[in-house]
């Protein structure tokens, strides 16, 4: 379990998480969701440690994360930032094995059981056959598997995803998505899609310039009046074969929220 | 708590044949091998090229002869003696230390900034050190140090100019990739001009004819000594070091938040690869001036040779390095005889057009 609690941070004098407390339980999917700008992936950052909390604290399985060296880190938390690789030539394999450093010694060098670990990470999201190709030349879905399958290969118990779905196209946000979730392991995820995130996660939690204004199960987060409060957009929401989904609709957004009635069906 | 998030006990049995790592791996040794031996030929090779041609027979033998005494009758002259072991060979290792440091530094600083057009005087290094050499060739600056005077004092320029640049780009603890470009730029700038304004300042045109000579690079000032022992050994620290940290380099070439995920912390990463680099590249410029694409262009190549991998593109980048400035300097020395060309010369006409096959290279490939 990842649990955070008053946690705040502020890029000099802009305070962009005030006071967040929240707990990632183990086997759950937890989406981080916000408008543009609300913080949620500065609090990701504040939970894999990237960044220290001006005040608060993050703790990992029990263990305060100011106790653990980056190491030690990355050995409980393996996470999918959003960096892509740039320019690198390095081929999918390689890529893959460098989740296995924060295992190895200085010194050490990656050995068969690693390379076995690769293996079986790669084969889990069935990117097994892009394995000798160039990193580079992947598209954008093809990248996100390996990521997610370097991250794998950590051995990590928690998963953390900033914006995985980015860039790609429909097809492959749900592809990456579903196979996330099927992983059964504890998942942190920031999502920018709030029909995605109604449909994959568990627990949501709602941030609003930095302040938590929603958490708990998904269905009870997305919530019309809370979601178009939030964004300041109209939505209805639907439920369509167990689903939920919501429909937006700008123009309602315009209206002050006394206007109109919560859509709520 | 939770399971881990790899399942060893499935049911299918991972044959890591696969990944395709194994021809890498055959390709890097293969490699490594024949550009050591390739090295080895062309230390010979190249004590034998210049103004007295010797063989390389003659060469080997009286190297030999130096080293460990055989072979024990003297076949060769004593002028050929003194040319291969008192000039020429450490000229040539002088050269091959050079130019492997300049590769291997070049190399860090590429995956540092994350930019291929990185190169060992990105960070100004190289106009302190030139600054330092121009008030000691102009103005008899630290002359009390004796003979390596010139040497002590490019070094000093050149700690003082990285320290400048370390210390602007540094803010809240952290050095970024952007700051440290940026910083180096404008520390190089800065400094240059104080060369041009040593150089105007001075009367000497004769100085101002040596200090040309070394801005352009030159490995004229090789010879045995403490010199050549101090670049000899921070070249070897610095490959070595470089090929143990192959890992968090491969990491840090990806992103600062990628290397913090895999258990790196970036900050406290760069800040030692910036003292190690700066160190060398201080040493390397104090004994032979700024000799330049060397650094900017070996480790593009290597790359496409062995991969990215930085714990095998290093080893094979300092090869590279080495036998390239062993032939520049060749070159240099034959092309006018009896003059001597700098050897920044010869780097740069080489390197040039390298340089433009990689990007149009590199433009197919993107687009």
């Amino acid at each position: 379990m990842i649990s955070a609690s008053g946690l705040s941070f502020a890029y000099g004098r802009s305070e962009v998480v005030r006071d967040v407390s929240l707990s990632a339980r183990s086997g759950r999917v937890l989406g981080l969701i916000g408008p543009n700008g609300s913080g949620k992936t500065t609090l990701l950052r504040l939970l894999y440690g990237s960044l220290r909390p001006a005040s608060g604290t993050v703790s990992v399985d029990g263990t305060p994360l100011e106790q653990l060296n980056a190491r030690q880190t990355a050995q409980h938390l393996a996470v999918v930032v959003q960096e892509n690789g740039g320019e690198t030539t390095m081929t999918v394999a390689e890529m893959v094995l460098l989740g296995r450093g924060p295992h190895l010694g200085t010194f050490a060098r990656t050995s068969t059981a690693d390379e076995e670990i690769a293996w079986t990470s790669l084969q889990r999201v069935g990117a097994l056959h892009l394995a000798p190709r160039s990193f580079a030349g992947l598209s954008g879905g093809e990248k996100q598997r390996v990521l997610i399958a370097r991250a794998l290969a950590q051995q990590a118990t928690h998963l953390l995803l900033d914006e995985p779905t980015n860039h790609l196209d429909i097809r492959y946000q749900h592809e990456i998505l579903a196979l996330v979730r099927d992983l059964g392991t504890s998942v942190v995820v920031v999502l920018h899609d709030l029909n995605l995130a109604a449909r994959y996660c568990d627990d949501l939690v709602l941030l609003e310039h930095g302040r938590l204004v929603g958490q708990g199960p998904a269905e009870e987060v997305i919530r019309g009046d809370l979601i178009e409060r939030v964004y300041g957009i109209g939505v209805e929401r639907i439920e369509h074969n167990g689903q939920v989904h919501l429909l937006f609709n700008p123009q309602i957004g315009e209206r002050s929220s006394e206007e109109f009635s919560t859509s709520t069906p | 708590m939770a399971g881990r998030l790899v399942d060893e006990g499935r049911t299918l049995q991972p044959r890591v044949s696969d990944l395709g790592l194994s021809g890498q791996r055959r390709r890097a040794t293969a490699w490594v091998t024949g550009l050591g031996v390739l090295l080895l030929l062309s230390v010979v090779l190249g004590v034998g090229v210049g103004a007295v041609a010797i063989s390389p027979g003659a060469v080997a033998q009286i190297i030999g002869h130096h080293l460990f005494g055989a072979p024990g009758t003297i076949t060769w002259s004593l002028p050929q003696d003194a040319i291969v072991w008192q000039v020429r060979l450490p000229r040539v290792l002088l050269g091959a230390c050079v130019g492997a440091g300049l590769a291997v530094c070049g190399m860090a600083l590429q995956a540092m900034v994350r930019n291929m057009l990185a190169d060992p005087y990105l960070l100004g290094i190289n106009s302190g050190a030139s600054s330092g050499a121009a008030a000691a060739i102009l103005f008899g600056f630290g002359a009390g140090f004796g003979e390596n005077a010139l040497s002590l004092t490019a070094f000093l320029g050149a700690l003082a100019a990285s320290f400048l640049v370390f210390l602007i780009a540094r803010s809240a603890g952290r050095v970024t990739s952007v700051r440290l470009l940026l910083a180096g730029v404008a520390v190089g700038y800065a400094l240059y001009a104080l060369t041009s304004f040593l150089i105007f300042a001075s009367d000497s045109a004769e100085g101002a004819r040596s200090v040309m000579f070394w801005l352009l690079g030159s490995l004229g000032l090789a010879r045995w000594g403490t010199s050549l022992a101090v670049v000899g050994t921070v070249v070897m620290l610095t490959v070595g070091l470089l090929i143990i940290w192959g890992r968090r380099l491969d990491a840090l070439a990806i992103g600062d938040e990628t290397a913090h995920t895999l258990g790196i912390s970036p900050d406290r990463f760069r800040t030692r690869l910036l003292v190690l680099v700066s160190l060398c590249i201080g040493v390397l410029v104090a004994a032979s001036g700024s000799i330049g694409f060397v650094g900017l262009v070996i480790p593009h190549i290597a790359r496409r040779l062995v991969g990215a991998t930085h714990a095998r593109a290093v080893p094979v980048a300092a090869l590279l390095g080495a036998i390239f400035l062993i032939w520049a300097d060749a070159i240099s020395r034959t092309l006018l005889q009896p003059q001597e060309l700098p050897i920044g010369i010869i780097t740069s006409l080489v390197g040039a057009p390298f340089l433009l096959v990689l990007i149009r290279r590199l433009h197919a490939t993107s687009a």
